[in-house]
């Protein structure tokens, strides 16, 4: 099997693998970083949500063997300290039921609030509708979305 | 009207037990529902907390901090964060002492631990503040002893301990003493104007590792040596396994293995990509399907069922065929709804590492005692063999509570000899559900002199009628003459409960039938619904299930949050109201049009569920009711052909998303009841409350879900 050299939370890694294989399979299987989620395996739900330069990417669509330099950020290189002000507004609006997919929804409004980040409400609902949340806490993502936006800005 | 029914009797007596820890603290254990043996004792050993006698225990360490191993599975609904709450509450500690633990299913007796049926909190209501009481009153009991004065002269508040002369104790500064006292008898409950936690928002106890990305669900769940497992399954219901070629699998880099079981074959592999790989890669041969079940067929027994006469009744007030027959009217509508996959957004997966001396099974499941049970049959193995984890759920909506994976996981283990986690795909998952069943309603009313004098409901459904309760919902009590007749058809497809089972659409079918009995009769809707409560009132049988007193306080508040009455231009209302799950709702819809099609804006429901424990999480229940009640009215369409169902993911099959939603705002009715369920009760009136809506705007009636296919055929009527 191949090995490829991936910079993943700032830290250079090698792993071996299928040329073909998801990176969203590489880091949950092997380099135990679970919290990008498996949903559907197809682009439609977006649990499996990443940065790739800081560009929100479904995880479970890009293959390890098209990743060369590109840096690659997780929900657990969100923040140092789980204190990015999306994670802070998450807390602050009790936003999850079950949780399951809060993760790609937090990385799915990081990557959009660096592009834009004074939205309007109709833009963040708009940017969010890739992300299912199966509980439906749409409308407390959509508050903490706009919590963190007015933080940062 | 029943009044008592969260008061379910237990023992006080030895109910709780306690036990000093080696290493400092205590440890108390309790059974939520049952008096523990007379010899039981917890042990001492926290890894290994002893379920057999207890089924929750309380850990306060000597520096006054407590852990609550909380009892019930979480699936999102906040029983992890509410259950400790009221335990909390009367222990009288600082919440932000308190750390939450899920406890492990271990052996043997489980009471009750189920997520389902909206049941968490109202079992466990008077149960969990006596285990705080009491526990306090031991502390009391034990400083005072050490103080050498009369415990009654003690109180104790925030965890601290004072005595008549002011001096003071922690909790954790007698819990040595206290573990070698009695148990104490006939404690003192708080009043609720007393509560400090009960009634305040507490955030998610799990949130802190949710939006880091921590391994809390089955999913995350890795054990040294494991294998990943994917299971080819037939892919129509009632198919069966011819044969099958594997050889292609077999070169999948990272297979391992590939086993039959039954008209199954698992493949394994040292990674999950791999393991998907090499299921796809099977060459399959399968029966034929040609004669296997489609949702043609299904319509048709359906409505060969409404349209004969072979029911069993289920509940008959009155004479309805009397009152139908002096009728000067009689309006009789037929009401359709398909399958729904329940699309947990974590697909079904199950880690089972079978041995020959134990049988150790962790993930996410609403029934641990029950699939603990049915592995051991399964493997014909006793049940103390085995030892079950529960993870946190990635949601649940009724489908964890069928271990049918648990099982595939320890059957493929057992085969394999080695700890297998089995994971579903997306296209597994939504094709080998355990789907809420296709139902057709017929309801019909006969109305005399403007007043409605009988009523018919006829349910005709795949598999299984609705439970006992519900033909004692409303309009039960209200309507003279009143009838329930329910028959089913049974089928290859696999069914069983979905968020609100029976209700989630029997509610909207009922709520929009009582919307045209109201445009019949020249009435507002909610007068309508008022004027029928008033003959439930007081009413003496005690099979009804719903107060009318409380409804009609909900729907008065609903209607005042909404102000029903006024008119606002370009905005169109609909309302309906359900019990279910002991809680009373309703809700009143918002829609505006664009383009011609409904757009829904804004929901307001106004709630009876008794004493509110924690409102961030009511709120929060509420809200994921309604809109998946609105989303899956609107969009949630599964049929069959030929055994297949017609949707494998979320490319075809829609589920609600966030430009689709509304705001859900939620009331509260204000009383000092026996706290009831949340998880359900907010789903079954949304349905109803947005058709009602779209037919203000639209002056269309729906009978079928989901509404988007009759509102798109009708535009395409009008355009072409």
């Amino acid at each position: 099997m191949p090995t490829y050299n991936l910079k993943i939370n700032g830290k250079q890694i090698t792993v071996t693998a299928d040329p073909d294989t998801p990176l969203l399979w590489i880091l949950r299987d092997e380099l135990n970083l679970v919290g990008t989620k498996f949903g559907c395996g197809i682009a439609q739900c977006g649990a499996c949500t990443v940065h790739v330069d800081g560009v929100a990417t479904r995880s479970c669509q890009l293959q390890v063997a098209l990743l060369d330099k590109e840096e690659i950020t997780t929900i657990e290189g969100l923040s140092e300290a789980g204190d990015h002000p999306l994670q802070e507004a998450w807390k602050q609006v009790d936003v999850p039921q079950c949780g399951y997919c809060q993760a790609g929804q937090i990385m799915t409004a990081a990557s959009f609030l660096k592009q834009n980040p004074n939205p309007t409400t109709q833009e963040i609902r708009e940017a969010m509708h890739g992300n299912l949340c199966r509980c439906a806490s749409y409308n407390r993502i959509e508050k903490a979305v706009a919590m963190a936006a007015e933080k940062m800005s | 009207m029943k009044t008592t029914k969260s008061n379910l009797a237990f023992s006080r007596r030895n109910f709780l037990k306690t036990s000093a820890l080696a290493g400092g603290g205590m440890i108390i254990g309790f059974n939520l529902f049952t008096a523990c043996k007379t010899e039981a004792k917890p042990s001492i050993d926290i890894e290994n907390l002893n379920f057999n006698d207890f089924n929750a225990f309380i850990k306060i360490a000597d520096n006054g901090y407590v852990t609550i191993f909380s009892p019930n599975p979480e699936i999102g609904q906040g029983v992890k964060t509410a259950m400790p709450m009221i335990i909390a509450e009367e222990l009288d500690v600082e919440w932000d002492k308190v750390h939450v633990v899920q406890a492990k299913y271990n052996k043997k007796e489980y009471t009750r631990q189920v997520a389902g049926g909206s049941l968490s909190i109202r079992f466990g209501w008077d149960a969990l503040r006596q285990t705080g009481a009491t526990t306090k009153q031991m502390l009391i009991n034990a400083a005072a002893v050490k103080w050498g004065v009369d415990a009654a002269t003690c109180s104790a508040s925030k965890g601290i301990i004072t005595n008549a002369n002011g001096e003071t104790l922690g909790y954790g500064e007698v819990v040595k003493e206290a573990s070698t006292l009695e148990v104490p008898e006939n404690v003192k409950l708080k009043k609720p104007s007393e509560y400090t936690i009960i009634g305040t928002d507490a955030i998610n106890v799990d949130l802190d590792k949710i939006v880091t990305g921590k391994p809390l669900f089955g999913l995350d769940y890795k054990a040294e040596g494991m294998s990943y497992a994917s299971v080819l399954r037939p892919p129509a219901f009632g198919q069966k396994l011819e044969s099958f070629d594997d050889t292609e699998t077999k070169k999948v880099t990272g297979v391992t293995d590939v086993i039959k079981f039954g008209d199954k074959v698992a493949v394994l592999a040292s990674n999950t990509w791999a393991a998907m790989k090499g299921k796809k890669a099977i060459k399959a041969i399968w029966s034929s399907d040609e004669k296997l079940e489609s949702t043609e067929n299904h319509d048709k027994e359906l409505n060969d069922i409404l349209d004969g006469n072979d029911f069993t009744i289920r509940r008959e007030d009155g004479n309805v065929k009397k009152a139908f027959t002096e009728a000067d009217k009689i309006v009789e509508r037929t009401y359709d709804s398909p399958f729904l996959p329940h699309n947990c957004l974590e697909p079904m997966n199950f880690y089972a590492d079978v041995t020959p001396e134990k049988i150790h099974l962790v993930g996410p499941i609403q029934t641990p005692q029950w699939t603990a049970g049915r592995v051991a049959k399964l493997l014909e193995r006793k049940k103390e063999e085995i030892e079950l984890e529960m993870t946190r759920m990635g949601g649940g909506f009724g489908r964890r509570l069928y271990g049918d994976f648990a099982l595939e996981a320890a059957e493929v283990s057992n085969l394999a000899k080695k700890p297998v986690k089995v994971v579903f795909s997306r296209e597994d998952d939504m094709t080998d559900g355990i789907y809420r069943p296709a139902i057709k309603y017929r309801i019909a009313a006969s109305i005399k002199e403007g007043k409605i004098t009988g009523y018919h409901l006829k349910e005709a459904a795949i598999n299984s009628n609705m439970y006992d309760l519900i033909p004692n919902f409303f309009p039960a009590g209200c309507i003279p003459n009143y009838k329930v007749s329910t028959k089913s058809y049974k089928s290859d497809i696999t069914t069983g409960a979905w968020r609100a089972p029976y209700t989630n659409f029997l509610a909207f079918a009922e709520q929009t039938f009582f919307d045209e009995l109201a445009q019949e009769l020249e009435k507002d809707p909610v007068e309508l619904r008022l004027e029928l409560l008033q003959n439930v009132k007081n009413t003496t049988d005690d099979k009804i299930e719903y107060s009318g007193q409380r409804m009609e306080n909900t729907i008065k508040l609903a209607a005042e949050k909404s102000n029903w009455s006024e008119n606002k231009d370009g905005v169109y209302k609909g309302f309906a109201a359900y019990y279910s799950h002991n809680t009373h709702v309703a809700e009143v819809a918002e829609i505006e049009l664009k383009d011609g099609l409904p757009v829904v804006k804004k929901i307001i429901a106004a709630v009876d569920c008794g004493i509110i424990i924690n409102p961030t999480g009511a709120i929060n229940q509420i809200q994921g009711g309604v809109l998946d009640g609105i989303g899956h009215a609107m969009y949630g369409d599964l049929s069959f052909k030929n055994g297949k169902p017609s949707h494998r993911n979320f490319d075809t099959y829609r589920l609600i998303r966030m430009n689709e939603t509304p705001e859900v705002e939620v009331h509260f009715v204000k009383n000092e009841l026996s706290p009831t369920g949340l998880g359900e009760p907010g789903l079954p009136p949304a349905g109803g409350a947005v058709a009602n809506a779209i037919h203000k705007a639209l002056s269309k009636r729906l009978y079928k879900q989901p509404f988007i296919k009759e509102l798109q055929n009708s535009k395409t009527e009008v355009l072409g």
